[in-house]
């Protein structure tokens, strides 16, 4: 096992300053950092290999196509989906919802018609059904949150009907870190022949994902939380799915023959990948999973639940500090409240100690909204977090109360 | 004291340190000091909404100088809120237009003025110079 020194020295940027202080990233939740292989990779696309995929008789193009198509073979193994044909690449978490809310939307949902959430959903898991069910006059039910940040399940179990179309929830909650109980809720969601989308922006990157185990009908995740590149991401969907609904956007490769009167799609999962792919993108994906397969998962769960209880400890110890989010099943994201300060003050003073955190609402009104306040600070951690960096963070909030207080 | 004057000293002010946490305990003390808005006018209508910190700010112009009151809900957002009074209130609209606010940049809060921090501080300094210009255009 790699010790997390060593771990560390795969990320160049974590040996970088700010403010002349060593770098404590805990902003993991928004975007997690890269490993030198990651930039490699998608380095040596353009430098040795670039050219447009699927399109060219070219060698260049061959190699890119080829490139592309292992870094989906790559995925599908990663998160044990069936077939390839399953695994579309996509921008990210929000452009895979987007797709879906469309496509789905499209073929299955009418008037009255409803769309299960939770009230933990960040706003990509919340406003593009808004925008489906405002098109096609179906109704959002949300599942409500207790005091600890869970889903109340006796509630969800409430709001299955025969109206509803699909349950799509969050694996884990950005803003307070709760991990749901998805074997409950999709099980239920089943047994009323609903399908359900579970959205792993805050999943994919902590612990194992098997989708066969999980039984979801769609998953989507971004490549970025997982120490991939920006602007890739996946949207899983069962077969039966993806053959029934329309594409969710026009273009070049996603179709098989185009006439001014008539097209006809390609097929799965490139009736899905119009216009040109971010295949750079894609490989760095693939090395990031080889990455982090080559760390082990059990092992990254192992080192992230170390940190977990250590940063429970030593915030619940910190004074008029409030953490949001109490849920037993937690990945390592942590929102507070310290009493009479704004977030806003303790995340421009941590920043000036070098401490990245994310301040504010986190994409998630309604969980703001649910405890009635206007922000938290969001410490959001990953394997390559210390203990040190814990320290590091209960000694910099010391330090904001006694400059605020 | 001419605008520039202002400016300088608040440069002045804020050369003592280099240590970041010193600029910002004098922030919080120069926030403290600032004159109070009349919380009547802490509603809606005064409101400069930023994503995280919220400012108010109300001015009034007696025919030849404007006047600022303010307030935040954040502390050094308060401080530099304060500092934008101390710059620009009781000053006539045509000075306020006209001022280019160099000593944001001096003390090394420009970042703080960026339109990717969503503060509300850059939308302060737009909404004191149209209210500058509102009233500049009353007065013909």
């Amino acid at each position: 096992m790699k010790n997390v020194t060593d771990i560390r020295a795969d990320f160049p940027i974590l040996s970088r300053k700010v403010y002349g202080k060593p770098l404590v990233y805990f902003d993991n939740g928004a975007t997690t950092q890269k490993p030198q292989c990651v930039l490699d990779a998608v380095d040596k696309v353009y430098k040795e290999y670039n050219g447009n995929i699927h399109r060219g008789v070219h060698y260049l193009s061959d190699m890119s196509s080829e490139a592309y198509e292992a870094a989906r073979e790559n995925v599908r193994s990663f998160i044990n989906a069936e077939k390839r044909e399953e695994v579309v690449f996509t921008s990210g978490t929000t452009g895979s919802i987007n797709g879906i809310a469309f496509s789905y939307g499209e073929r299955y949902v009418k008037a009255g018609d409803e769309i299960i959430l939770s009230r933990l959903e960040h706003h990509a898991n919340i406003v593009p059904w808004q925008m489906m069910c405002e098109r096609k006059g179906a109704v959002l039910r949300v599942i409500p949150i207790n005091e600890k940040g869970e889903i109340v399940l006796d509630e969800y179990y409430k709001l299955l009907s025969p109206r509803t179309r699909l349950v799509s929830v969050a694996q884990a909650s950005n803003a307070l870190g709760t991990i749901l109980p998805l074997n409950e809720i999709i099980s239920a969601a089943h047994s009323a022949n609903v399908p359900v989308l579970i959205d792993g922006a805050q999943g994919i990157q902590h612990g194992i994902v098997d989708l066969k185990e999980m039984d979801c009908d769609f998953y989507a995740f971004s490549g970025h939380k997982i120490y991939g590149p920006n602007g890739i991401g996946v949207l899983y969907g069962k077969e039966k799915w993806l053959a029934e609904i329309p594409p969710f956007q026009g273009g070049g490769d996603m179709v098989d023959k185009v006439t001014f009167e008539k097209t006809t799609y390609n097929e799965l999962p490139f009736k899905f990948e119009a216009g040109t792919m971010n295949y750079p993108a894609a490989v760095g994906l693939a090395s990031a999973i080889d990455y982090v397969l080559s760390i082990g998962r059990d092992y990254i769960a192992s080192l992230e639940n170390e940190l977990l209880s250590y940063a429970n400890e030593r915030l619940a110890a910190i004074k008029d500090l409030t953490i949001y989010g109490r849920s037993e099943h937690k990945i390592p994201t942590f929102s507070f409240h310290i009493k009479d300060i704004h977030q806003y003050d303790t995340g421009m003073i941590l920043d000036k100690m070098g401490i990245a955190v994310r301040t504010g609402t986190h994409c998630a009104q309604p969980v703001m909204d649910h405890y009635g306040i206007d922000g938290t600070v969001r410490a959001s951690l990953c394997f390559y977090n210390t203990k040190d960096e814990i320290d590091a963070l209960a000694d910099g909030i010391e330090k904001v109360k006694t400059m605020l207080v | 004291m001419t605008i520039s004057e202002v400016q300088n000293n608040i440069i002045e002010e804020f050369s003592f340190s280099d240590d970041w946490m010193d600029k910002y305990n004098l922030l919080i003390d120069i926030g403290k000091d600032m004159p109070v808005i009349d919380p009547k006018y802490k509603v809606k209508d005064f409101l400069i909404e930023g994503c995280q910190s919220k400012v108010w700010l109300h001015p009034v112009y007696d025919g030849k100088l404007i006047s600022f009151t303010a307030d935040s809900d954040a502390i050094i957002t308060r401080g530099i809120v304060a500092l934008l009074i101390k710059v620009l209130s009781n000053r006539s609209p045509e000075e306020i237009i006209a001022t280019d606010l160099y000593f944001i940049d001096k003390i090394g809060l420009r970042q703080n003025l960026s339109p990717t921090r969503s503060n509300g501080l850059l939308s302060m300094v737009r909404q004191m110079k149209l209210y500058a210009m509102a009233f500049q255009a009353s007065k013909k």
